[in-house]
C-alpha cells in the first residue's frame, strides 16, 4: 500500500494492483469488446450495470450453471475500485454477477476509470446510502482466493485463482 | 490449579508442546511479524484504533436499542431475527430449520462453536460439513479449533498430508500445499451442490441497513451463502454497531491486526435475504424466496455488559493479535492457552462471560501481564487487567485450606479462601525478601539447600532448576541512608526501590543514585518497595490495592514537594503509570503516573535538558547487546535508554522479541517452567549470533536479568550499571 503523494487516483489503484499481483489494462468503450476476447476462453459475463458501457456481444451471457462453473474466465462489472487497497466492488445487480465473479477461474473487473474513489472512507461513504435505501449487497474483493490453511499461501480455493482488472477510460 | 498437579500440568504442556509447538511457532510468529509490517503503512493507525475503540464503546452503550433497530430492519428486509438466551436456546431453534437429512454447508464462525451446534444438527440427523479449509480439516481430525482465525494453526502440511491418506485414499499423492488445497477444495465443490442450508457467522452486523460482514479470504463464505436457499447467521449480540460507515475503521484494522494481510480476499457486505441469483437446475435463477434467519446470542454477553470488569470483553473483533503477539502463545498454542471455545489472551474474558470461572481457570495463568497485547489490540482492550480480574475471582473462589498455617506467616495478605500457596508466596514475596535480607547470609544458604529447594517445589511450586535470588544483608535503603548527596541539588527525587532492587539486585539501585547524584540531583530511598505488582500478577487484586494505598500514601508528600519519582523495575513503573488506574481513585493515580519516571528515561530527560554526559560513564565502543523488557516496551520508554547509551559512546544492538519469557514469577512455576525456557530459547538465539556473540549483555527488567543469566551463562547488568559513574573513593 505504498503510496506516492502527487500520483492521480487512479495511478494509485494500478500501483496497488501490481503489489497484489493483479493484471490490469487500460481501454476505451469502444476497444472493450477486444480486450474482454482476450482472456482464456470460455468466457461468460454478467451485463454491466453502466450507462452507455454493455457486456460485449462477443462475450456469452451467463444463464446456465454449467457454462458458469465450466468458464475460463468471468466478466463482471466492479461498481467502485479502491486506490489504496486496490480492491473492486462487486455488488448484486444483476444478480448474477456473484456466481460469475465466484466460480469461474479467473475474474475479469471491469471497471470504469472514473468510479475509482481513493479510500476504504470513501467507498463506504458511497456504500452507506445504497445499502440502507437499496438494501443490496457487495463484496470488496481484494486479489484472489486465498488461503493459507494447508501450509503455505495457496490461491484459488473455493474462488478464482487468477484476478484481472479493465479499467474504461 | 486445584484440579490438576503442577507436575501433571507441566507434562501436559510438555506433550503439547512436542506435538504442535513447531507449527503454531511459524504460524503465529509470521501473522504478528506480519501486523507490524501492516500497520506501519497506516498513515494514522493510532487514530484508527482509536474510532474503532468509540464505536465499540458506543454500540456496546446502546446494545438494547441497537438489537431492537437492527431486529426491525432485518425483518423490515423480509428475514427472521431470533434473539437466543443461551446455547440450548439457540440450538433449539437452529434445529427447527433444518430437516433431519438435509446437508447443512457452514463456514467458519467461532460463534457456531461456541453453541456447538455441529454437534447438535448431527445428533439430529442432518449432515453438517465445514468449508472453510482449516476447519474442514479440524472437523475430519475430530480436533478442537487452536486459534480463533487460523483454527488448525497446529497442524503441519505433513499432518494433514497423512489424515487426507488415511480418511481418502486418495488415487494421487498428496504432497505440497497446492496438491492438497486442490484437493481438499474437489471435495467440497460437490457438498455446495448438494446443501440445503449454508450457515455463516458474522464479524459486524449493522442497525442502519441489516447488513452483515464477513471476513474472509477464501470464497467459502460467498458460496455458503449463493448456493444454499435458507441462510442461518449466528452471531453474538456484541456485533451490531450503528452504520455501515462505522465498518471502516475495522475493515482496515481486521486483517492487519490478524494475519497481517491489509485486507483479507473478500469483505463479504451482506443484506440478507440476499438477491444474488442462484443455480438451478437448467438455469441460473433469481432467488426471491430465500429465506433468512438471524440467530442473535446472548449466551452471557448481557450479564458481561452489566459486569465493569468484562464488559470491555465485548469491544473484541476476534482479530487474533493478542494471540499472535504473546510469546507463552506462540509456543504452546490455543489447546493449552484456551477455554472451552475461546483462545489466547482475550479467552480469560470470553470464557469467563460465556462458559464460566472454570473454563477460564485452566489457562488464564499463562497469561503473565507482560502487556505487549494491549498495544497490538485494535480496540486497545486492556486484556492483562481482565485476566487479572478472573484470577482474584478464582482465587476467591478456591478452597484449598490444607496448609494454611504453614504459609500464612509468610504471607500477610488481604486475600481471602484458600487460593494457592504458590500465589500467596509468590504474591507477597516482599516480605519473603525482608526476612532473606534479614537473615543473609543464612538464608541464601537455606534457600539453596537441596531438602529446602525440595520442599519450596512440592508446597509452592517452585522448579528446581531455576536459582533463587540472593538476598543481600545491606539494603539499597540503608546504603542510601548513609550518603550525602550533591550539595546544591538542581532537582531532588523519590526512589521507589522496588523489592528486588532493596533486597537483593541492590547493585542497580546503587548505580541509580551515583548516577542521578553525578547529574546533580539528590536521592532519597523511600521506605515503602512493594508497588504491588507481585500479588497483583497473582490476581490478588486487593492487596495490590492495598500496597497502592501505602506507596500514594508515602509518596504524596514528596510529589507536592517537588520531588521526581524515579524507579529501577519497569514492571513497578507500570504499576504506577498504569495499573493504579484500576485501583487507586483518579486523582491519587493521574498524581502519581504523571510525576513518577524510569530510571533511563528520568536520565534522558536530565541530558536533554542541559545536564553534561561527561559526568558519566565513557562507553568507548564497548559492544553491548541490549534486551528491553515488554511492559517498557508497551510503555514507550525502551527508546531512551537505547538513545542514552548511543549518547555515551556504547555500540549497542538490540532484541526483538516480545517477552524474555520469565515475566516475574511465572517462570518459577514448576508447572510452566518450560514454557518459559521456549520462550527463553528465541531470546538465547538472538544473543548467539555472530554478530551478538560476546557481547556485554544489559537488560532493564530483574525478570529479564533472572532469565538471561540462566540462559546466557553470563552476568547480565542493568544499563543504568553501565552508565553510573565509578564511585568516588
Ligand atoms: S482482544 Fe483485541 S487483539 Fe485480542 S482478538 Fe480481541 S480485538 Fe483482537
Amino acid at each position: 500500500m505504498a503510496t506516492t503523494a502527487g500520483d492521480s487516483t487512479s495511478e494509485r489503484f494500478t500501483t496497488a494492483l501490481d503489489e497484489l499481483d493483479v493484471g490490469w489494462r487500460t481501454t476505451t468503450a469502444e476497444a472493450l469488446s477486444e480486450t474482454l476476447t482476450a482472456f482464456p476462453e470460455p468466457i461468460v459475463g454478467a451485463p454491466l450495470p453502466f450507462e452507455g458501457i454493455s457486456l460485449p456481444n462477443a462475450i456469452t451471457r451467463a444463464d446456465d450453471p454449467e457454462s458458469v462453473k465450466a468458464a475460463a474466465s468471468g466478466v463482471t462489472a466492479g461498481t467502485l475500485g479502491i486506490a489504496d487497497y486496490g480492491s473492486v466492488l462487486i455488488e448484486s445487480t444483476p444478480p448474477e454477477a456473484e456466481l460469475v465473479s465466484l466460480y469461474a477461474d479467473t475474474h475479469v473487473a471491469v471497471v470504469r476509470e472514473s468510479d475509482i474513489v481513493d479510500s476504504m472512507t470513501a467507498a463506504l461513504e458511497s456504500l452507506g446510502p445504497r445499502l440502507r435505501e437499496g438494501r443490496g449487497n457487495a463484496i470488496v474483493a481484494t486479489g484472489p482466493s486465498a488461503t493459507a490453511d494447508m501450509g503455505a499461501l495457496v490461491e484459488g480455493v473455493h474462488g478464482p485463482g487468477d484476478v484481472h482488472v479493465v479499467i474504461v477510460e | 490449579m486445584s484440579k490438576q498437579s503442577k507436575r501433571a500440568k507441566a507434562a501436559q504442556i510438555r506433550e503439547t508442546m512436542a506435538a504442535e509447538g513447531e507449527a503454531v511457532q511459524e504460524n503465529t510468529k509470521g501473522f504478528n511479524q506480519g501486523r507490524y509490517d501492516s500497520v506501519a503503512d497506516l498513515e494514522d493507525y493510532q487514530g484508527l484504533k482509536d474510532e474503532a475503540r468509540q464505536i465499540k464503546e458506543a454500540a456496546i452503550e446502546q446494545l438494547p436499542e441497537l438489537i431492537e433497530q437492527l431486529t426491525e430492519t432485518v425483518e423490515e428486509n423480509g428475514g427472521t431475527v431470533y434473539l437466543a438466551e443461551d446455547e440450548a436456546d439457540a440450538n433449539e431453534y437452529i434445529q427447527s430449520l433444518v430437516e433431519s437429512g438435509e446437508t447443512v454447508v457452514k463456514s467458519k464462525s467461532m460463534t457456531s462453536e461456541e453453541i456447538e451446534v455441529n454437534e447438535h444438527l448431527e445428533s439430529a440427523g442432518a449432515e453438517v460439513v465445514e468449508t472453510d479449509l482449516g476447519e474442514w480439516v479440524l472437523q475430519l481430525a475430530e480436533e478442537e479449533p487452536s486459534h480463533i482465525v487460523a483454527p488448525a494453526i497446529h497442524k503441519s502440511r505433513a499432518s494433514i498430508a497423512e489424515l487426507f491418506r488415511e480418511r481418502f485414499d486418495p488415487d494421487r499423492p498428496l504432497e505440497t500445499p497446492e496438491d492438497l488445497t486442490a484437493f481438499a477444495s474437489e471435495q467440497l465443490a460437490s457438498k455446495f451442490d448438494d446443501a440445503d442450508v449454508g450457515m455463516t457467522g458474522a464479524n459486524f452486523l449493522t442497525a442502519d441497513s441489516g447488513t452483515m460482514m464477513l471476513v474472509t479470504s477464501e470464497g467459502n463464505a460467498r458460496k455458503t451463502v449463493a448456493a444454499t436457499d435458507t441462510h442461518v447467521a449466528v452471531a453474538g449480540v456484541e456485533k451490531i454497531v450503528p452504520s455501515v460507515e462505522d465498518l471502516q475503521p475495522f475493515v482496515e484494522l481486521i486483517g492487519r491486526s490478524g494475519t497481517g494481510q491489509d485486507i483479507t480476499s473478500y469483505i463479504s457486505l451482506l443484506t440478507p435475504p440476499v438477491d444474488t441469483a442462484t443455480f438451478g437446475d437448467e438455469t441460473i435463477e433469481g432467488a426471491e424466496d430465500r429465506e433468512f434467519h438471524l440467530v442473535l446470542i446472548d449466551n452471557g454477553r448481557m450479564e458481561m455488559r452489566e459486569d465493569e470488569q468484562l464488559r470491555e470483553t465485548l469491544y473484541c473483533i476476534r482479530c487474533s493479535a493478542c494471540a499472535n503477539t504473546c510469546a507463552n502463545f506462540q509456543q504452546v498454542g490455543g489447546h493449552e492457552f484456551g477455554g472451552e471455545t475461546y483462545t489466547g489472551g482475550i479467552a480469560g474474558g470470553w470464557e469467563t462471560g460465556v462458559h464460566g470461572l472454570d473454563s477460564s481457570e485452566e489457562f488464564v495463568d499463562l497469561c503473565t501481564g507482560c502487556s505487549r497485547c494491549v498495544e497490538a489490540c485494535p480496540v486497545g482492550i486492556d486484556i492483562p487487567w481482565i485476566n487479572t480480574v478472573v484470577r482474584d475471582r478464582i482465587n476467591r473462589g478456591a478452597d484449598d485450606h490444607a496448609y494454611d498455617f504453614l504459609v500464612d506467616g509468610l504471607t500477610p495478605d488481604a486475600e481471602s479462601g484458600g487460593m494457592s500457596y504458590q500465589k500467596r508466596f509468590f504474591g507477597n514475596f516482599v516480605t519473603v525478601a525482608k526476612l532473606g535480607s534479614l537473615f543473609a547470609p543464612v538464608s541464601n544458604w537455606l534457600a539453596d539447600f537441596g531438602p529446602n529447594r525440595w520442599i519450596a517445589e512440592k508446597l509452592l511450586g517452585v522448579d528446581q532448576r531455576r536459582d533463587m535470588p540472593t538476598f543481600q544483608r545491606e539494603t539499597l535503603k540503608e546504603w542510601a541512608g548513609d550518603r550525602d548527596g550533591p550539595t546544591d541539588p538542581d532537582r531532588e527525587v523519590l526512589m521507589l526501590a522496588d523489592t528486588y532492587t532493596n533486597y537483593m539486585h541492590v547493585e542497580r539501585g546503587k548505580a541509580a543514585v551515583r548516577t542521578l547524584e553525578a547529574l546533580g540531583v539528590s536521592v532519597e530511598v523511600a521506605d515503602v518497595t512493594e508497588s504491588g505488582r507481585a500479588a497483583l500478577s497473582q490476581g490478588m487484586v486487593e492487596t495490590a490495592t492495598k500496597h497502592g494505598e501505602a506507596v500514594a500514601e508515602e509518596l504524596l508528600p514528596h510529589i507536592e514537594a517537588g520531588r521526581d519519582i524515579v524507579m529501577v523495575e519497569p514492571s513497578d513503573l507500570a504499576m504506577l503509570r498504569d495499573d493504579y488506574g484500576q485501583l487507586l481513585d483518579e486523582k491519587t493515580y493521574e498524581q502519581l503516573s504523571e510525576n513518577s519516571y524510569e530510571i533511563l528515561e528520568y536520565v534522558y530527560g536530565l541530558l536533554e535538558n542541559g545536564a553534561s554526559a561527561d559526568a558519566l560513564a565513557d562507553g568507548d565502543g564497548e559492544e553491548i547487546a541490549y534486551h528491553g523488557h515488554c511492559q517498557q516496551r508497551t510503555l514507550g520508554l525502551a527508546a531512551h535508554t537505547e538513545a542514552v547509551l548511543e549518547e555515551l559512546g556504547y555500540d549497542l544492538i538490540t532484541s526483538d522479541v516480545e517477552c524474555c519469557g520469565m515475566a516475574g514469577s511465572f517462570g518459577f512455576k514448576q508447572q510452566y517452567y518450560d514454557v518459559s525456557m521456549a520462550v527463553g530459547e528465541d531470546l538465547r538465539e538472538q544473543f548467539s549470533t555472530p554478530e551478538a556473540e560476546g557481547r556485554t549483555i544489559v537488560a532493564s527488567g530483574t525478570s529479564c536479568h533472572d532469565q538471561l543469566t540462566d540462559l546466557m551463562k553470563q552476568d547480565v547488568p542493568h544499563p543504568i550499571e553501565l552508565v553510573a559513574p565509578l564511585e568516588r573513593a
